[in-house]
């Protein structure tokens, strides 16, 4: 029982984690349509921002708030206004085009922290100390603790952001119809850069969080991105509380899975509940079912 | 008849190729026809019938363990060949299931998954795949009148293979099927009220698509007789869209091009080291934001601006932007 119930909020606190990024990708997918196959890198490259800050003798605290601003700009403001942008209109926004450029920039991020940076694991400063409460005999990691109540506490504030501000609530008009949120006078093209700038911001949050347990490594975003992909579409591809359940639940899956069943093939159980959701139930577990356009 | 001369200077190109070369950039020039099998075959599913694939990489992967085992037991390269061929027809039909039910990037991340499914298994199962040691020392086929030995006589006997491929292939694509295909690419519904059974010619563009890399694989084991699991990861699934799309999708030789864009050109570009897939990738998102008819589509183009009498065709012009 105390191991369940360990073995229980380590998943959560992994899978809150996942979410934000799978929250991030549901956002952007929303209101461009850009499904963007570089997520996991753009988790993977913040944490090396805060490295390269840190070997210019910045403390920690500011590194990571230096890497923030640059992934914001780099992986938002840039990728939206000299990528996405462009090729939207062109009229290829919507097209496998964008799909492919999404995978060549995966590549491009992947290759470039090899090349520069290094091909080894690097060792990351944990956001705080490792100690355990003794709880009833189960042992509680502080850090699981504070990753779930920060991840959480991330995600409502964006949920009351969305809904109870005017931008959040011009954001959400123009990712649920472009054409009448312009013509009731909200600056659409603004609001979407709005988006991928928190996208960026998410990732970013996510790979300060969960580097500390992976190492920083260039190869750490194929199994990120996956994994919020996956969430995002089991939980219901067009929602923020379904990627968030989405999240939640394959690190609780994955966790169990390690420590019950199988250690060899843990890594294929979130791809099983992929292929099944999509084939069962495409709308995702907790997403409404929206009309395929041909 | 232009087109036919082009097609035998090209024949002879490919015959001539290798002579005086060293032994290490003949095995380039192998792996290229290799990848180029493989990405014709992708080209068919992606670039016909408008359906994407990120599988392609397990596909040569199961051709090359399927080529590999049966060949270290004694069985003849061609049998095991077939079988390779077989095997990826088949699981490629189950894998043209989801593609029945979803499109665009639902199907993108389901053949990644099974990607990765199979990755694992490679990597799992150690007493039929040698886990992350992998298979080494296959040997190399012996035809009686043709023994092959060194990377030379390989390179021949793919050559042949390749020509025989690319005719069967252009066949396809030239039949009933493959306007059908097309058909399918364009628009689905339409086709379907004509009388086209989207169901299995989708599937069909799935299997034959993953029978090539199959093929692929199975020319795989005894060309670099050593595979591992590794070999068949994402990013050469990856690597292998990316031949498709850079050379032009939709276009007979496009993979050809795109193909040796990724595998030839680095080795022209030795002075790049490491650079190289950096470079390659970004200047894939500039030809894409660009040119997305990739560089057959930008060949067409400066053609049309020479001669603008030529009429475009307007589906391959469709079909280039997939």
């Amino acid at each position: 029982m105390e191991q369940f119930l360990q073995v229980l909020l380590s998943g959560l606190a992994t899978g809150s984690i996942y979410a934000l990024a799978a929250i991030g990708f549901t956002l952007v997918w929303q209101a461009a349509q850009t499904v963007n196959f570089a997520q996991g890198e753009f988790v993977m490259v913040p944490a090396f921002f805060v490295l390269v800050a840190m070997n210019m003798g910045m403390p920690f605290w500011l590194a990571m708030i230096i890497a923030m601003l640059v992934s914001v700009f780099l992986l938002g403001y840039l990728f939206k206004r000299a990528i996405v942008e462009p090729m939207q209109r062109q009229g290829h926004g919507n097209s496998l085009s964008l799909i492919i450029v999404t995978m060549a920039l995966a590549i491009l991020l992947k290759e470039s922290v090899k090349e520069f940076y290094g091909a080894e694991a690097q060792p990351y400063p944990a956001l705080m100390s490792s100690e355990t409460w003794n709880i009833g005999g189960a042992i509680i990691s502080v850090t699981d603790v504070l990753h779930l109540v920060i991840s959480l506490g991330v995600v409502l504030l964006l949920t009351l952001f969305l809904d109870r501000t005017r931008t959040g609530r011009a954001m959400q008009a123009t990712a649920q119809n472009p054409g009448v949120a312009e013509i009731l006078g909200v600056d659409t093209n603004r609001m979407i850069l709005y988006t991928f700038l928190i996208n960026a911001a998410l990732a970013s949050l996510a790979s300060f969080l969960i580097t500390p347990v992976y190492l920083a490594k260039f190869s750490n975003g194929e199994y990120l991105g996956l994994i919020a992909f996956i969430a995002a579409i089991v939980g219901g591809f067009n929602q923020i509380r379904g990627a968030l359940a989405g999240g939640l639940l394959i690190g609780v899956l994955d966790n169990m899975v390690a420590t019950y069943l199988t250690a060899e093939y843990r890594a294929a159980i979130p791809l099983l509940l992929l292929i099944v959701v999509i084939l069962f139930k495409p709308e995702g577990l907790l997403g409404t079912s929206e009309g395929r356009s041909v | 008849m232009k087109r036919n001369l082009f097609l035998l200077a090209g024949l002879i190109a490919l015959f001539l190729l290798p002579i005086g070369q060293g032994n290490y950039f003949i095995l380039i020039l192998c792996s290229w026809l290799m990848f180029t099998i493989a990405a014709m075959g992708l080209n068919l599913t992606l670039g016909y019938a408008g359906q994407i694939s990120l599988a392609q990489a397990s596909f040569i992967g199961i051709g090359a363990y399927v080529t590999a085992i049966m060949t270290l037991a004694g069985i003849h390269w061609i049998l095991a060949a077939l079988a390779s061929v077989i095997v990826c027809f088949v699981i490629g039909i189950l894998i043209g299931f989801p593609a029945l039910r979803v499109k665009g990037h639902f199907l993108a991340f389901v053949t990644l998954a099974f990607n990765q499914l199979v990755v694992l298994v490679a990597r799992n199962e150690d007493w039929l795949t040698g886990g992350s040691y992998g298979k080494f020392n296959m040997p190399r086929p012996d035809f009686g009148f043709y023994h092959i030995r060194t990377n030379l006589d390989m390179y021949y006997m793919i050559v042949v293979i390749f020509v025989i491929f690319a005719v069967l292939m252009y066949g396809l694509i030239r039949s009933p099927w493959g306007r059908a295909f097309k058909a399918l690419r364009e628009n689905p519904i339409r086709a379907e009220s004509l009388g086209v059974d989207t169901r299995r010619i989708t599937l069909l563009a799935f299997a034959v698509g993953s029978a090539s890399a199959g093929l692929a694989g199975a020319i795989m084991s005894p060309l670099v007789q050593f595979i591992e699991p590794n070999s068949f990861a994402l990013l050469h699934s990856l690597k292998i869209l990316l031949m498709v799309i850079v050379g032009g999708a939709g276009y007979f030789f496009g993979p050809m091009l795109g193909a040796a864009v990724v595998i030839l050109l680095p080795e022209f570009l030795r002075f790049t080291e490491g650079y190289y897939l950096i470079i390659y990738s970004a200047m894939v998102i500039i030809l894409m934001v660009f040119s997305p008819a990739g560089l057959m589509g930008i060949g067409e183009k400066i053609l049309t601006k020479i001669r603008p009498n030529q009429q475009v065709r307007k589906d391959m012009e469709k079909g280039a932007q997939l």
